[in-house]
């Protein structure tokens, strides 16, 4: 079976992130009052196929840690696409 | 003495690095990105530019290139490796060096010469140099802040592998890191580029002493113990 897969990479806490701040500081203009800790990342969007859900997300986060994502200034979340 | 500069899909800083080389004495020749075997080489250069489009994160793709493996057999018996700018960013994708490069602070691609202060002169590219003494090198990069965790940080200090700071940061760099090694120091990447700084009437004749240790590395046998 084919399983749809959304894996999203964000940076790692400590790790700036001057888009995410220059986002951030440009709310204020627009009228957004009350918004912070924006963040920024990416989103990646793939079908995996494999005989379970668990062995989809298997490969899925394995993929996404060995490439997706650079482990020393991201973070990478698997997910089933609901 | 022979050195390698290594040509990904979109390198562009090859025929520099290889005249800048051939200027010092070595014997230059272009590696293709699928080559697996380097074995006849003194030195490597991972030259700079945007391998392979710099898709997904600058060297994430490249890391994959087959001659990666190579390069990293090569690195492990003390052959000396120099990545320059993406060719740093590619190094540390490919866990040869710590940390990793991140967007600079500002977010604008800087494109400038930066005064550049040698940190150690335990390693390949700065063995000729003197610690303290003052380089004028151009950077031209978008993701050149050098970043790592504080355990990471604590080893480079601790092992002495700051081979290069800037002095007045440009980009946001932990500590004004330009310039990292291995610990063993036969490897090496920085951001700025010494091969642009090769002619006063160029801007800059800086560059010549990076490079010059880098070629007397290579003449030395390339392994470099500290």
């Amino acid at each position: 079976m084919n399983y749809p897969i959304i894996v999203d990479v964000t940076l790692r806490e400590g790790i700036a992130d001057p888009e995410g701040a220059t986002i951030e500081r440009a709310l204020p203009a627009l009228g957004f009052t009350g918004v912070a800790h924006v963040r920024t990342g990416k989103t990646f969007r793939f079908g995996v196929e494999a005989g379970s859900e668990s062995a989809a997300l298997e490969t899925a986060r394995s993929l996404a840690e060995r490439l997706l994502s650079n482990p020393v200034i991201e973070r990478a979340v698997a997910r089933l696409e609901a | 003495m022979r050195v390698g500069v290594v040509i990904f899909p979109g390198s562009n800083c090859e025929y520099d690095a290889a005249s800048a080389m051939s200027e010092l004495g070595a014997t230059t020749e272009f590696v293709w990105h699928t080559a697996t075997d380097l074995s006849h080489l003194d030195g490597v250069i991972l030259p700079g530019g945007f391998a392979h489009g710099d898709y997904l994160r600058p060297g994430a793709l490249a890391r994959f290139s087959p001659v990666m493996g190579a390069l990293a057999d090569f690195a492990k018996k003390g052959g000396a490796v120099l990545g320059i700018c993406n060719g740093f960013q590619v190094l540390t994708e490919a866990g040869l060096l710590p940390g990793a490069l991140v967007k600079n602070r500002g977010l604008t691609f800087l494109s400038m010469p930066t005064t550049l202060v040698v940190s150690s002169t335990r390693s390949v590219l700065t063995r000729a140099a003197t610690v303290g003494q003052e380089l004028v090198i151009p950077i031209n990069h978008f993701s050149g802040a050098y970043t790592c965790d504080d355990e990471t940080y604590a080893a480079l200090v601790e092992n002495d592998q700051i081979v290069l700071r800037y002095r007045d940061n440009p980009n946001g760099s932990r500590d004004d890191i330009a310039g990292i090694s291995n610990v063993a120091g036969n490897v090496v990447g920085l951001m700025p580029h010494p091969e642009r700084a090769m002619s006063t009437l160029l801007g800059s004749a800086d560059g010549r002493v990076l490079l010059e240790g880098f070629a007397s590395a290579l003449a030395d046998g390339a392994a470099f113990v500290r």
